[in-house]
């Protein structure tokens, strides 16, 4: 048997619906996710990713279907899960180790300290999260997730309003927290390269379904200069552009440029 | 060019203008620029605070009107913070409550002062019950409103980690709330020595309010104008100490 905390959950989706006044925002979506794997979801934005996420967290109830975890249904909270918010939601008025503290009993103190470790950050323990860089405050919020050790760790576009730099960090660091800990994982991004290079597998919504299941069978760690890794992400790109192929698609562009260059003309 | 300011200049620079025009006052009163009946120059002013700490007077005065002021804010301030939180938090006593408070908090306090000399007569009663009644509704109003305004990100994030009641309230909505309750407490400090000074000026046989109406039928000049600078440092004072507490308070906001 695994240590406690230490492993992840299956999570399965069944004809999920899910809608808000008149819009249906997810339309009988099936979705089964391992105990342990690392599912992107990529989509354009307003196709219910997000909700989604949401709905497995137990933030919402779904209006049809259902959300099983390890068989069982879920009923309101999800306990078994954390989630990284994309504003961080850090309490401006906690220390960076209070924050990392809520909700957990108070004699865990040292929990909290080596999960902070953990993401770089022993040395700011004690500072309030106003003189913090968005980086480091998003480390804090993954710290604050990861020291409940949840056995599904929800990620809902946590690293979007980061710079490069910092984002290529915190990806580093994300995969290498999911491989010692195996919690299951879902990330929400509209970053595809970030889908393929942490992921095992990218799933696109549109419609309110799952309309691409691509595994990605690339040994980790990913590198971006590998040419199947660009053929990975070229070809989920296309599909969320819905580019039939590559030859339509320069026809659009040169209709566009050819109006483009008798507008200067005339 | 650069105007770098040192720290002892920033001790005395908010006075400089105080102190030009008391200055200035005692110049011209000595001069005789300014007639004595209109206006006594600082020097007696000072002497007339003498007198009367001597006495005692002053000291009697100062601390009736001081355990007025305290007395009405807490009680105020209390009922108003309390019914701000109910109302904040609870839909249901928003829903009963809010729109009467509302109602009543139109209503100019001071108005109220015929009617209160009339039903508590001038006693304590009647001075402590209009002072809580100025302080509570900026109280209510602001720890209502912050309460309203918390972010519900916050509120969402701490229920996702499994925070409810009263540790949702005492680790998120309370202290998100803060900020807006201070604003409110420092409003009410200023409402409550207004209605203070009000309240022991119409209808008071002691306090400061009193010894400014009492000297005026002896043309005491220099007591009147006595008055009002206590006033004025009793205003001053307590604004300080509602600074504290903010900076103390949301020092995480620096």
């Amino acid at each position: 048997m695994k240590p406690f905390g230490q492993q992840g959950i299956n999570v399965s989706m069944k004809k999920v619906e899910k809608n808000y006044e008149d819009r249906e925002v997810l339309k009988g979506l099936d979705l089964q996710i391992r105990e342990g794997e690392f599912v992107a979801i990529v989509g354009k934005s307003g196709c219910g990713k997000s909700t989604l996420l949401r709905l497995v967290a137990g933030l919402e109830k779904v209006n049809g279907g259902s959300i099983e975890l390890d068989g069982g249904p879920l009923k309101g909270l999800n306990k078994q899960a954390r989630m990284m918010f994309q504003d961080g939601r850090l309490l401006p008025w906690k220390r960076v180790i209070d924050n990392v503290r809520l909700g957990l009993p108070s004699h865990m103190k040292n929990k909290a300290i080596q999960a902070l470790t953990q993401v770089g950050l022993k040395d700011r323990v004690e500072d309030y999260p106003s003189k913090l860089s968005g980086g480091q405050k998003q480390r804090v919020a993954l710290a604050r997730a990861l020291v409940h050790d949840p056995a599904l760790l929800l990620l809902d576009e946590p690293l979007g309003a980061l710079d490069a730099l910092t984002r290529l960090e915190m990806q580093a660091l994300i995969e290498s927290l999911w491989k010692q800990r195996k919690f299951t994982s879902i990330l929400v991004t509209h970053d595809v390269e970030e889908a393929v290079v942490i992921s095992d597998r990218v799933i696109l919504i549109e419609n309110g379904k799952v309309s691409l299941n691509q595994p990605i069978h690339l040994p980790r760690p990913r590198q971006r200069t590998n040419p199947a890794f660009s053929m990975y992400v070229d070809e989920i790109l296309s599909r969320i552009l819905n580019r039939k192929n590559n030859k339509n698609y320069s026809m659009v562009v040169n209709k566009e440029s050819e109006s483009l260059f008798n507008s200067i003309n005339n | 060019m650069k105007w770098g300011i040192k720290s002892s200049m920033e001790k005395f620079l908010p006075w400089f203008i105080p102190i030009l025009l008391i200055g200035g006052w005692q110049f011209l009163s000595w001069t005789g620029a300014i007639p004595e009946r209109i206006l006594p120059a600082p020097s007696q002013i000072i002497q007339a605070g003498f007198d009367l700490t001597v006495t005692g007077e002053l000291y009697d005065h100062m601390s009736i009107s001081l355990w007025r002021a305290l007395a009405g804010f807490l009680i105020g301030g209390i009922i108003g913070f309390l019914f701000g939180l109910l109302n904040g938090v609870f839909r249901f006593a928003d829903l009963f409550f809010d729109t009467s408070i509302q109602m009543l908090r139109n209503i100019p306090h001071l108005a109220l002062i015929p009617l209160v000399i009339l039903w508590f007569g001038i006693g304590e009663t009647s001075k402590i019950f209009l002072v809580a009644l100025g302080v509570l509704f900026p109280v209510y109003i602001n720890t209502y409103h912050g309460i309203k305004t918390v972010d519900k990100k916050l509120i969402e994030m701490g229920k996702a980690y499994g925070l409810r009641g009263k540790e949702l309230f005492f680790h998120v909505i309370l202290p998100g709330a803060m900020s807006s309750i201070l604003v409110g407490i420092r409003f009410s400090l200023g409402v409550m020595w207004l209605t203070l000074i009000v309240a022991e000026t119409i209808s008071a046989q002691s306090g400061i309010g009193y010894m400014a109406m009492n000297a005026r039928e002896f043309m005491q000049m220099d007591v009147i104008v006595l008055s009002i600078i206590i006033y004025a440092l009793f205003g001053k004072l307590s604004d300080m100490i509602a600074r504290y507490f903010e900076g103390r308070l949301l020092r995480w906001n620096n």
